[in-house]
């Protein structure tokens, strides 16, 4: 499986659903500092793997592979739900890479260089996340 | 960040792939960049262990709503908000049981 990079479908996306996302993920930012600030960071640390941008992410994969397929006189209803299914599934893999992420963080920024631990945590979550949809993708 | 990462996710094809970064650290690097300075590596640190909890409900969720789409063929809004309880009950579930009970 080849990895593409396209800007075809960034030029699809409307600047209302790029402000959707940045104002989403502005919010949720703001948000898991307050309750931080309120409850304490026990409580607050949660919000930060809170899926912000993911009803809005998933909703614009569905809506552009939808409208994709009605362009070629297709109905495409099915493919937009099977697209966002697929996107999702990237997202739980992900997500495990966000537990190494956090992990690296929780277990080294007390005895280390803060920024070369966010930065180290920062491949390894891409690194772990894209090693698991490598081996996904040779296993089916 | 939140969104520089949203639009990173854009840009690449397959599908599956541009989804990983549906769970990029995006709002943790925001939120821990700013602790960091104001709080302190200890404060960042407490956050990050509870972040875990919050990572292990963003998994659940995300599998649940891709089955949703899939099996159920649920419209992507409606899967993915329907299923927002989830992400609060195991989050909160796994803090209680990993986190609050050791405090």
């Amino acid at each position: 499986m080849i990895i593409k990079v396209t800007t075809a479908s960034l030029r699809q996306i409307k600047w209302h659903e790029f402000a959707s996302r940045f104002l989403l993920g502005g919010a949720i930012t703001a948000i898991a500092g307050l309750i931080a600030k309120k409850f304490g960071p026990e409580l607050g640390g949660l919000f930060l793997a809170y899926p912000a941008i993911f009803p809005c992410s998933a909703t614009l994969v569905e809506k552009h592979e939808r409208q994709k397929k009605e362009r070629l006189g297709l109905h495409g209803v099915v493919r937009g739900k099977n697209a966002a299914s697929v996107d999702s599934a990237g997202a739980a893999m992900g997500s495990i890479g966000l537990m190494i992420f956090a992990v690296l963080v929780w277990r080294l920024i007390e005895g280390h260089n803060s920024w070369t631990v966010l930065g180290g945590a920062g491949v390894s979550w891409f690194a772990v996340s894209f090693l698991l949809w490598r081996i996904r993708k040779i296993v089916r | 960040m939140v969104s520089a990462f949203a639009a990173l996710g854009d840009l690449f094809k397959p599908k599956s792939f541009a989804g990983l970064f549906g769970a990029a650290p995006s709002v943790a690097l925001a939120s821990l960049a700013l602790v960091l300075g104001k709080e302190g590596r200890s404060y960042a640190a407490i956050e990050a262990r509870s972040m875990v909890a919050g990572a292990v409900a963003l998994f659940v969720y995300a599998s649940w709503v891709s089955w949703l789409m899939m099996r159920r063929k649920l419209p992507a809004l409606r899967a993915t908000l329907l299923s927002i309880p989830l992400w609060f009950a195991t989050a909160f579930g796994l803090w209680y049981v990993w986190l609050g009970r050791a405090r």
